[in-house]
Order: C-alpha cells, then structure tokens, then sequence
C-alpha cells in the first residue's frame, strides 16, 4: 500500500515537473519572439513547410469531411423536412469546430512530427550544441521560427478546409441528392455570423501554438540514440493531439 | 587563459569530475590525454559554457563562466570555436551553408566576401569541390574538415577539439593533426585537443594532461609525460593491459 502511495506521488512529482518545464519552454520561446525573431527568411521557410506543404493533406480530407457532413446531413434533416438547411449545418459545422480541429490534427500528424523528429535528431547529434558554441541562441533558429509559422499557417490552412469542406458538402448534397443549391447557399448565408468565423481563427491560432510548442518541446527535450526521437515524435503527436481537443472544449465554452 | 578550479561534476551519482584543476595557458597547444569514459568530453564542455559544474569555476580570461547568464556567457563564447567529435555539421544544409552559417548570422559582410572567405577556409582545409554535398555524403575525415573549417572562420581565440581523430584511418589521422598543426601556425589561436591517439598527440602538443578518475593526475611537457613513471600514465602510453587501469572496471565506468 505504501509502495502504491509512493508511485503514485513520485508520478504526480513527475508531471508536476514536466509541466513546469514545458511552461517555462513556452515562456523562453514567446520571450525569444518578442526580443529577436530572427530573420525573415527562417520564418518564410517554416511558413512554407508546415503551411504550403500541409495544402494537400488539408485539401483531401476536407474534402471528404464535406461530403460525409453532406451525406449525413442531409438524411438527418430529411427526417424532419428541413433538407434546406443542409448548408447551414454544413458550414457551421465546419467553421465553428471540424475546420480548426481536424486541420490542427491533420498538420500535427504531417508536420509536427516531422519538427520533433528534426530537432530531436539535432540534439542528439550535437547540432544544437554546435549552434550554442556559435554564440548563437537555438530558440531564435529552431523554436521561434517554427512557433511563428504556426500561428500564420494554421488560420489560413483552417480557411482553405472550410471552403473546401463547404465545396464536398454542396457536391453531394446539392449534386448527388438533390438539394436546392440556392437554398444550401442562402441558408448558410443567413446562418453563419461574425462570431462563427472569428471563433474558428481564434481556435486556429491556439491549436498553432500548441502543435509547435509542444513538438519543439519533445524534440528539445529528447531522450538517448533512434529511440529516443522515436518515443518523442509518438509523443509529440500524442500529446499535441490531445491538448488540441482538451483546449478545444475549454475554448469553445469560452467563445460560445 | 582557461581556468579549472576545483571543478565537481556528477551523472546520477557517478563522479565525472572530482574537484579538477586545470590552466590551459594562452596559445598553446594542450593535450588533454585519458581512458575512453573518463570525462574528457565534459571537461571540453565546462570549458565553453555548454555543462555548468555541480561546483566549483571555470575562468576564461578572468572571467567565471558558470556564474553568467545568457547573453554574458554567449559574449564569452564569441572568443571560442569548437570541433566536435562527430563534426556536428548541420546536416540538413550544404557544406557551402555549414560554413557559411555563422558569417551569416554573426556579421555584416556582403555575400561576395562570405563567398571568398568560404573558399578560402575550405581550400586551408584541402577541401575544394564539396560545396554542393551534403555532410551525408562525405567521409568521416571529410566532415571533421568541413567542421574545422567552420570553427576558425570567426578567427576564435581558443580552439577546443574533441577527439579530433576519432574513427579515422591513420593516414588521414596524421593528416588531420598535420591540419591542426598548420592551422595553429597560421591562425596562432589557443587550442585544447582532446584525444586518445598515443603517441601521435604528442607531436602536436605542447603541454599535455592527464584525467583519470576525474582528475588531472599528471601535466608537463610532452616528453615529460611520455617519460613519466606513475603507473597509470605508463600503462594508458604503452596500451598495457597489465597495470591500476583494470579493463573490467572501465567498461562497467562505460
């Protein structure tokens, strides 16, 4: 019994510890932002790696997010004659919650394993050591940059899924089941405010922060040789994903 | 002038450093000399900032680096270059990008006068067509090369070498102190060599020290080591397995 006390406590101590840590990686990083962002060009290429690369994944799945939301959608509302309001449901649904959340864990998956991997390697193989015997701050060339990208790549990653997600929506419920096409644009028109649209970036922009934060995190902190950056990538990916739903719900109680 | 006093260093609860003492006196040459799995690695580090010692100081130039902060202990490391054991190229860049990097980002020159200082760097270190390759693409030697060339580019101080040779043949072992040899006479700086390569170290140095059981357990001259009478020395310059450095324990220290 005491020995269970004792895990017990030593793992509360643990994630204790590892959030601290983790709080003071994101303060370090948001304080190398506001004194020295480094130059542009390291944040154009971030931009460029998890934003530009990230178009297709974003565009195929919310594509198909579309279309099922469509499909459903529609048989749901048949039920009680309100097939009218199919762009409505649609769009709402898409830009309030599915856009931000699956295009967070679409990049998550895509990119963010790819920064935990590719700093953890750097660490292990001395690179970051190598930066630090420069005189040159690792935080302004590897985390800043990438956290930066982040909060510029995700809205505008999270805009192309709702309109394509809108687009697979209105093909099958307007092409393939018959629902009126003025109607699924009129509804969507009246329903849809402000409030939605801004909601969706603002989830955006946090779902950014998290993502980069915590695979910097992983990749900085990274345990010994392959598995190591093996263990970190999973658990950057984990962990990314998870906080990105946990915000989620504390967000949109928010926002609502 | 680098300065160890009374340095302790611990890795869960191993003694790594054991209140070491060391000078590494301006514009020489010094070998740092001991059994793999000693601590030579992390006495390099001390010296540039990059482990902080559970006590005791390390004075660079007066200074006591373990008490600095940030940017105080980057202002220090401006004086320094290192090579590390494995190079630690950035391999996602160019070899023209690797040594090009901290002109980048340290000075205002124009391309044009990175472009030529590259150059000639690379061609100080035999190296001239690799500019396009990437460090998955060179030889071990190559990269140790390419790493060199990095490191002297700022025109440091003090130059810190860890296990230069490591891994190479002894062809391009020799020719790789040779390097170091002709790169000292040329950019005059203060060099640290860290290195098991007996009795090849011993060309190139000019004050060597001993670390054993995270101490320096002797320092002089060249020939006075190689002359030396304590047991151990002896038995780490012949390569004995007869003698106090008992092989099982080592590899248990490993």
């Amino acid at each position: 019994m005491l020995l269970l006390v004792d895990k017990l406590g030593s793992l509360a101590l643990g994630l204790i510890r590892e959030m601290g840590r983790m709080l003071n990686f994101l303060l370090a990083s948001l304080y190398t932002i506001v004194r020295n962002p480094g130059k542009p060009i390291h944040i154009f290429k971030q931009v460029h790696f998890i934003g530009a690369r990230s178009v297709f994944v974003i565009v195929l799945t919310a594509s198909f997010t579309g279309m099922v939301l469509g499909l459903q959608g529609y048989y749901s509302l048949a039920k009680f004659g309100a097939e009218g309001m199919l762009g409505a449901a649609v769009a709402l649904s898409l830009i309030r919650e599915l856009g931000p959340v699956l295009s967070a864990l679409m990049v998550t998956g895509r990119a963010g394993s790819a920064i935990t991997a590719e700093i953890g390697i750097m660490k292990i193989t001395e690179q970051i050591d190598a930066l630090r015997t420069m005189a040159l701050e690792p935080f302004k060339y590897l985390v800043s940059p990438k956290i930066l990208a982040s909060l510029l790549a995700l809205p505008l990653l999270c805009a192309i899924f709702d309109v394509v997600g809108i687009f697979g929506g209105y093909l099958v419920g307007v092409k393939l089941l018959g629902v009126n096409p003025g109607a699924y644009f009129h509804g969507m028109e009246k329903s849809v405010e402000w409030k939605d649209v801004y909601s969706g970036i603002m989830k955006s922009i946090s779902f950014g922060i998290i993502i980069s934060w915590v695979c910097c995190y992983k990749g900085y902190y990274v345990g010994h040789g392959a598995e190591g950056v093996s263990r970190s990538t999973t658990s950057a990916v984990v962990t990314s994903s998870v906080l990105v739903l946990i915000w989620d719900y504390f967000l949109t109680s928010v926002l609502l | 002038m680098i300065k160890l006093i009374d340095v302790t260093k611990t890795f869960d609860n191993q003694v790594v450093l054991n209140k070491l003492n060391l000078v590494i006196p301006t514009g020489k040459i010094t070998a740092v000399i001991g059994p793999s799995g000693e601590g030579k690695s992390v006495l390099l580090k001390h010296m540039i900032g990059l482990m902080r010692p559970d006590s005791g100081k390390v004075l660079v130039d007066g200074e006591d680096i373990t008490v600095l902060g940030h940017t105080a202990l980057n202002r220090v490391r401006e004086k320094f270059g290192m090579l590390f054991q494995n190079a630690a190229l950035f391999d996602s860049m160019t070899v023209y990008e690797n040594v090009a990097f901290p002109l980048e980002e340290k000075t205002g020159l124009s391309p044009a006068e990175i472009r030529d200082k590259v150059h000639e760097a690379l061609e100080h270190v035999g190296l001239t067509g690799v500019d396009k390759k990437f460090p998955d693409e060179l030889s071990g030697g190559m990269k140790k090369r390419v790493g060199l060339a990095r490191a002297i580019l700022l025109d440091p101080k003090i130059i810190l070498f860890d296990e230069p040779t490591t891994g190479l043949d002894p062809i391009v072992c020799r020719a790789t102190h040779q390097l170091i040899k002709d790169t000292y006479a040329r950019y005059g700086f203060t060099a640290v060599v860290v290195s098991h390569e007996i009795p090849e170290i011993f060309d190139i140095a000019e004050q060597v020290a001993m670390l054993y059981q995270g101490e320096i357990l002797e320092m002089g001259k060249p020939e006075e080591i190689q002359n030396s009478t304590h047991p151990v020395v002896r038995q780490f310059i012949t390569g004995s397995l007869e003698g106090p450095i008992h092989l099982y324990e080592r590899r248990l220290r490993m």
